[in-house]
């Protein structure tokens, strides 16, 4: 951890990277076990959504459960000039949960914007999939050589981050 | 584990909660009772909604979304080609680093993609080639150079 993070900032981390307590008063039980006030526990978690080190606080769906059983991640070849332009745009599109610049990784790699894209079916994410493709075709014409989509067959583990104590 | 989980049969006040709870949870003495105000729900009937989506795995989870590389720490997405005779031992072989965070198996050449989450940046690199090691097989980092703003919120 990097000196932004203090030991309190560290020890709120793993009494709540699980959760919270799902009693009236969450941040009370959360000071009370860290020795701590319920002011301090409030103002510190305000402070790091303030510097991002918290993304949001709330419910975190699973989307197999919610319904969204097909995941593909598309893979675009964006032209360099154009890749900020598009990675905005797609993006902002309400079917696509992650996107990201990441390196190609030439010859066998050509790909440089992945897009996440959940669906109730998978034809509903080819389809998604051929909207966007659609889309950067229509408003940045020439920028994209090809694309793919890899969906998911299995999700092999998914734990997610866990700080040791 | 829920990979294939059936939907789950969720009512109209599940999705209003779900829908309106992917953020902006209150910091306030009763955050609950606050949150449950604006749903036309009593602080009690969210706490027990709640409680029974993630007793159902409707929910991974509810509270603070932590961003790691925020905290000095890192993630990557990285994969690799496994024979598909070897498909299972390699998953189990990657899988038993404490970094991999999640792990899925893709329709492609590079069939395994997983994401390392290590606490300092040098970490990844360390088990990117800690796995070759294990594995015997090429890892291919795709480390991201930019993230582009998405809602981060599906409709149940």
């Amino acid at each position: 951890m990097n000196p932004t993070t203090d030991d309190t900032e560290r020890r709120l981390i793993v009494a709540t990277q699980s959760g919270l307590p799902l009693v009236p008063r969450p941040y009370h039980a959360i000071a009370d076990e860290l020795g701590i006030s319920a002011e301090e526990v409030m103002q510190r978690l305000g402070d790091m959504l303030a510097r991002g080190v918290i993304r949001r606080i709330g419910a975190v769906p699973n989307h197999y459960a919610i319904g969204y059983t097909a995941n593909g991640m598309s893979v675009w070849d964006i032209a360099d000039a154009h890749i900020h332009a598009v990675g905005e745009r797609i993006g902002a599109l309400p079917a696509v949960t992650h996107c990201y610049q990441r390196p190609r990784a030439l010859p066998d790699w050509p790909y440089n914007l992945f897009a996440m894209v959940h669906g109730r079916s998978r034809d509903e994410v080819l389809r998604e999939v051929e909207t966007i493709a659609a889309l950067i075709a229509r408003e940045f014409p020439d920028a994209c050589a090809r694309h793919e989509i890899l969906f998911s067959s299995r999700i092999l583990k998914k734990t997610g981050l866990r700080i040791a104590a | 584990m829920n990979d294939r989980a059936e939907a789950v049969m969720l009512d109209a006040t599940d999705r209003a909660i779900i829908n309106a709870l992917q953020g902006e949870f209150p910091l306030c003495e009763r955050p609950y009772a606050a949150a449950a105000e604006t749903l036309g729900l009593s602080e009690d009937e969210l706490l027990a909604r709640l409680q029974r989506m993630l007793d159902e795995k409707v929910l991974t989870r509810f509270g603070p979304m932590f961003q790691i590389e925020r905290m000095g720490g890192a993630f990557c997405l990285a994969a690799l080609a496994a024979p598909e005779s070897r498909y299972d031992e390699v998953a189990a072989q990657v899988n038993a680093f404490a970094a991999v965070a999640h792990n899925y198996r893709r329709e492609h050449a590079l069939n395994m993609w997983f994401v390392l989450a290590t606490e300092k940046p040098e970490g990844i690199a360390e088990t990117a080639a800690a796995i070759e090691a294990a594995t015997g097989l090429a890892v291919r980092c795709f480390p991201k150079q930019r993230e582009y703003f998405v809602e981060m919120r599906l409709k149940a």
